[in-house]
């Protein structure tokens, strides 16, 4: 075989490896986030219809058990997008981050004392909380469940360690005390691209009003 | 290696070429249904929850 051959067989090679890359690339900035949109819209309205249903035997959503991999609530943070809403699945792996945002299992359930954790998606695979750094102190992030609306008030902004689970404990930075507040944990990565770090934003419940009642959103539901 | 392909598809030039956009195409399903979903977890801006071990989800 001569140099010749050689030579552009590994231009082939590396020709072919940049038209992977930059597949690739495609797939992560748009065809994730294809997939996962379709799943949270799918999710979204099957939420709805069920939340037009009455409720099951056990009407107190907080007392009720969820399913790992189910979507339970909405919610609506218009500090990010005024349209901004994702369905709340219970449970944090990949899996369930693609159809919405996950709640962290053992934390608490919406409007109940405690701490309502939820991780979600900074970039790709439908990122949710791709905007999140938008949203400062003061602004709302409504819960929507079968029987009930929680309004939170984000109380403060943070950047902690990938490691520092305190920030979910049912009393944020202090994981023995017993809580009395009811709070909201949103976690993302930071930055957006990285992950050496966690975006982290405490909130904590200001007002609750029956399913039934208009939408506590601004602009309507 | 795309010469030796060419060389080892059938035909005439019109169905080599269909040849090579199907090949082709086998190709890009192979990666976005196999590969790349199998790689996406594993990239850093996936971990987007607290953990006690770092690195995990």
């Amino acid at each position: 075989m001569t140099l010749r051959t050689w030579v552009r067989g590994v231009g082939e090679v590396l020709i072919t490896v940049g038209v992977v890359l930059l597949l690739f690339v495609g797939y992560e900035l748009w065809w994730t986030n294809v997939v996962a949109d379709r799943a949270v819209a799918a999710e979204r309205a099957e939420l709805l219809d069920r939340f037009g249903q009455p409720p099951h035997p056990s009407p107190d959503s907080a007392s009720s058990k969820v399913v790992p991999g189910d979507a339970f609530a909405l919610m609506y943070i218009p500090a990010i997008e005024r349209s901004w809403v994702r369905p709340v699945v219970e449970g944090v792996t990949l899996e369930d981050l693609s159809r919405g945002v996950g709640h962290y299992p053992q934390t608490a359930m919406p409007g109940q004392v405690g701490n309502f954790a939820v991780a979600g998606h900074r970039a790709t695979n439908g990122q949710p909380f791709a905007y999140l750094d938008r949203v400062t102190t003061g602004d709302q992030v409504i819960v929507q469940t079968q029987t009930r609306w929680y309004v939170y008030r984000v109380t403060d902004v943070s950047l902690v360690a990938p490691t520092d689970v305190d920030v979910i404990a049912p009393v944020p930075g202090d994981p023995t005390a017993t809580p009395d507040r009811r709070i909201i944990t949103l976690t993302t990565c930071n930055p957006r691209w990285a992950s050496y770090e966690r975006l982290i934003l405490h909130g904590r419940l200001v007002s609750s009003s029956p399913a039934a009642d208009p939408p506590p959103i601004p602009g309507g539901g | 290696m795309y010469p030796w392909l060419w060389r080892h598809l059938p035909g005439p030039v019109a169905v080599r070429v269909v040849c090579c956009v199907v090949l082709a195409l086998l190709v890009v399903a192979v990666l976005f249904l196999v590969v790349f979903p199998w790689v996406d977890p594993r990239l850093p801006f996936n971990h987007v929850t607290v953990s006690r071990s770092a690195g995990a989800t």
